[in-house]
């Protein structure tokens, strides 16, 4: 087991495993999210006190669900990167972040739009929303710093430095609706309490999490194949991979 | 089903904005993604096919 973990954390064996992975990871994301969707828009109840509203939930959680876990996954990687200094983490916390900046993006942005007609305003300066404010900007300084650095080892060890310090904000996150008294609502899901929601609105917001989640995965896996690309061009097995060979004859008959 | 016509659904009981909104970004966004990382893969083929194309180049002229 432990054999096969290290085969596949050269770059060299990852790339065909991602490739093979990542159509699978998108295809059950769609069936999720096509599934989610319909319990959600077409069978979930109208809410009680929000009305129809309260829909922005089957995106707004899945959404804020993935930000977080997305932020922890690059945590993770760049935990193993800079102990064990493996090439393909640094690969991977770079591949997950654009992913991870998009939803924490669309976090804030559909808790705008439901904000709004709830509370009467787009933003408050409320402890979860601010935090997650932050975990927007963390994605982006990750972006910027890692992508300033020419030296990618340099900039993945750099960027590895700023995931793991930026992963205190995420149980700030998380627990924010508990140590301070905020506008935005408490955990609808809770580990410990249940949830208190239908159960059919549960289940949707749930099917969506996991759609999110695989969505994020496919991403991550086609994105770090492009990046494994260009780092390794200088190996032989770049050079061979019939991707390769077909866009160098593409581009000769170009130029002739 | 919950609704009672096509206008019902769209209206979202006078929430439509908010919710259609929120929708249609979310899923915009991700649509968008999956061009970008689409085009980020041509882009790194191409990168790297022109690199290697170049270091074998010079060769090649000396032959012929």
């Amino acid at each position: 087991m432990f054999q096969k973990l290290f085969f596949y954390a050269s770059p060299q064996s990852f790339y065909p495993l991602a490739g093979r992975l990542w159509p699978l990871f998108a295809l059950a994301g769609t069936a999720l999210t096509a599934w989610g969707m319909w319990l959600g828009m077409f069978v979930a109840p109208t809410d009680f006190q929000q009305g129809e509203g309260y829909r922005i939930i089957f995106v707004h959680v899945p959404a804020s669900w993935m930000s977080m876990v997305i932020y922890l996954a690059m945590a993770f990687w760049a935990l193993l990167g800079l102990t064990f200094n493996t090439r393909l983490s640094g690969m991977m916390c770079r591949a997950l972040a654009p992913t991870g900046a998009i939803f924490a993006f669309l976090s804030l942005w559909t808790g705008a739009l439901w904000g709004k007609p709830m509370w009467g305003a787009w933003w408050v300066w409320d402890a979860r929303l601010t935090s997650e404010l932050i975990l927007f900007f963390l994605y982006l300084g990750y972006i910027a710093l890692t992508s300033a650095i020419d030296d990618a080892r340099r900039a993945d060890k750099a960027g590895g430095i700023l995931a793991l310090v930026g992963a205190l904000n995420v149980p700030i996150i998380y627990f924010s609706v508990k140590w301070w008294n905020t506008l935005h609502q408490g955990a609808s899901v809770s580990m410990t309490k249940g949830s208190s929601m239908a159960q059919t609105m549960l289940e949707a917001m749930l099917i969506m999490g996991m759609a999110f989640w695989l969505y994020a995965i496919a991403m991550a896996l086609y994105r770090v194949r492009s990046i494994i690309l260009v780092r390794e061009r200088h190996v032989q097995w770049v050079a061979d991979l019939p991707e390769v060979q077909a866009m160098r004859a593409h581009a000769l008959e170009a130029q002739s | 089903m919950i609704w009672n016509s096509a206008a019902d659904f769209w209206a979202m009981g006078g929430y439509g904005l908010y919710v259609w909104g929120s929708m249609g970004m979310t899923f915009g966004l991700m649509a968008l993604e999956m061009l970008w990382v689409k085009q980020a893969r041509a882009q790194a083929l191409k990168q790297v096919a022109l690199e290697i194309e170049a270091a074998q180049t010079p060769a090649k002229e000396w032959h012929s």
